[in-house]
């Protein structure tokens, strides 16, 4: 229907985007009527949303003429805004930026080099920027999910948390079962993506590698390559997150700082 | 002359520029029940915490036999001053599993024999298979207090051990700790809200309120009472 009313392709695409957002903002009404209040957080994350990968889009047009070397800055500025948002999602943790700052450039940052550096991913920035945002993009969402998860674990488990530190265990061991749960929580999204691979679901890359020639069983196959990378990327990062974070949630002199509330007399 | 086991000098801890804890200073002797009473909110948890090393003092400080505590690394601390809590929070599996947490966690290993004499001395013969999902509020209470031996501390802090429990549960823990603390030679300080509690097991008192030590002597001196054990 849309493609018979607009002749130029960004106004289908915008058009296309106005549709999209309708959708999103009919759920949010739905909810509404159930007292679930996230019309400003989706309002402001449509708008927000559009405007950056418009953005993003016209940089990419001027970029992806550059030399290779710039694809390295444009994934660094990736991981530093991945971070940033990660850290969003886990207020209340001292020092999540960084945290997250760390686990996504050395999870994601490692999983793209020697993938590169194997030739899983071609140099050429065309390929390397998008597949590296895939993988950066996910890192940064199991990052969250990890973080959240440990935090909420911890809250509800100060009481066990402080006797195992009481009885003269190490920070770390008292809080094991959290950073585990933690783990495997997070990683249930990417885990469920390679199982559903294909049968659930066509990523857009395969399908725009169809689209613009390649022959199908490759897109297929490199398709299967890119969510296994990502599977790596976020499992790495999770892992190194989840390991900086359990000492961030105890002082220099082994005592719990991660907790809900104020502090009382007791 | 032999140091005071704990000596506290103006140990004080503020939050959010509170004084919950404020200027305290007092001696414990090796042997000494100290019962530590008062109203709800002022202060006596927050005290034995710190004293546990679960929270760091503002200012002040507190010797363990005449060590500042600042010169015992925090593990080290917590097994010389064991602590059993309001709650038992004991770990997800067996009794013997639990009792054997404290040790491990220093190398250590407690075997069947040793885990048994424990758990005999905390009137729960025969439990060390048994899941603890399946204890009742005072077993559970009791294996927090094996797990906490298991350490063989010094000293004991109790924080209201028994305020969960019904009244049933709640004589039989004080009578635990009376038997423990004479078969041990064990040092406690015990927190309660209950003053005929303190005065079945301590043999002083120190009354804290609004963060402050108000008073602290004998059963007589502070509560007028006798020990009525």
């Amino acid at each position: 229907m849309l493609n018979g009313l607009f002749k130029t392709q960004l106004a289908l695409g915008l058009a296309q985007a106005g549709v999209a957002a309708l959708a999103a903002i009919a759920v949010m009404l739905l909810a509404r009527r159930r007292h679930i209040h996230v019309e400003r957080e989706t309002v402001v994350a449509l708008v927000r949303g559009l405007a950056q990968i418009m953005i993003v889009g016209s940089i990419l047009v001027l970029m992806l003429r550059g030399p290779r070397w710039t694809s390295v800055f444009i994934l660094a500025a990736m991981t530093v805004a991945a971070a940033a948002t990660s850290a969003r999602r886990a207020k209340r943790i001292p020092g999540a930026f960084r945290v997250s700052l760390y686990a996504i450039a050395a999870g994601a940052g490692t999983v793209i080099a020697l993938m590169t550096f194997a030739g899983a991913i071609d140099t050429a920035i065309t390929a390397l920027v998008p597949v590296g945002s895939m993988l950066i993009a996910n890192a940064m969402n199991t990052n969250g999910l990890a973080l959240d998860r440990f935090r909420s674990e911890v809250y509800a488990h100060v009481g066990q948390v402080e006797a195992g530190l009481a009885l003269g265990a190490a920070p770390e061991q008292t809080v094991a079962p959290y950073v585990q749960a933690a783990y495997q929580a997070s990683l249930i999204p990417a885990i469920d993506n390679l199982r559903s691979l294909g049968i659930v679901w066509i990523p857009g890359l395969m399908a725009g590698m169809v689209l613009s020639g390649s022959p199908p069983l490759y897109a297929a196959v490199y398709q299967f390559v890119v969510i296994a990378m990502i599977f790596a990327a976020s499992g790495l990062t999770c892992l190194i997150s989840t390991t900086l974070i359990r000492e961030r949630a105890f002082s220099p002199a082994e005592q719990l700082v991660l907790r809900p509330g104020a502090v009382t007399a007791r | 002359m032999p140091h005071p086991i704990v000596r506290t000098e103006h140990l004080t801890r503020a939050v959010d520029g509170r004084r919950i804890v404020d200027d305290i200073s007092i001696e414990v002797e090796q042997g000494d029940v100290l019962a530590i009473v008062g109203p709800s909110g002022a202060g006596k948890s927050s005290f034995l915490r710190l004293l546990n090393r679960l929270d760091e003092p503002s200012s002040g400080t507190f010797y363990v036999d005449g060590r500042d505590y600042r010169e015992i690394s925090p593990r080290a601390l917590r097994r010389r001053l064991g602590m059993v809590m309001q709650t038992a929070f004991l770990f997800p599996g067996t009794v013997a599993e639990n009792v054997r947490f404290g040790p491990r966690q220093h190398g250590g290993t407690l075997d069947d024999e040793a885990i048994a004499r424990l758990l005999e001395q905390v009137a729960l013969p025969g439990f060390a298979s048994r899941n603890v999902a399946n204890l009742s509020g005072g077993e559970a209470q009791r294996v927090a207090f094996a797990r906490c031996l298991a350490n063989s501390p010094d000293v004991l802090l109790l924080d209201e051990p028994t305020s969960a429990l019904d009244d049933a549960a709640k004589r039989e823990i004080e009578s635990l700790v009376r038997e423990i603390v004479v078969a041990r030679r064990l040092t406690c300080l015990i927190v309660t809200h209950d003053t005929a509690q303190a005065a079945r097991i301590a043999q002083r008192v120190m009354v804290i309120e609004n963060g402050k030590l108000s008073r602290i002597g004998s059963l007589q001196e502070v509560l007028g009472v006798e020990r009525t054990v």
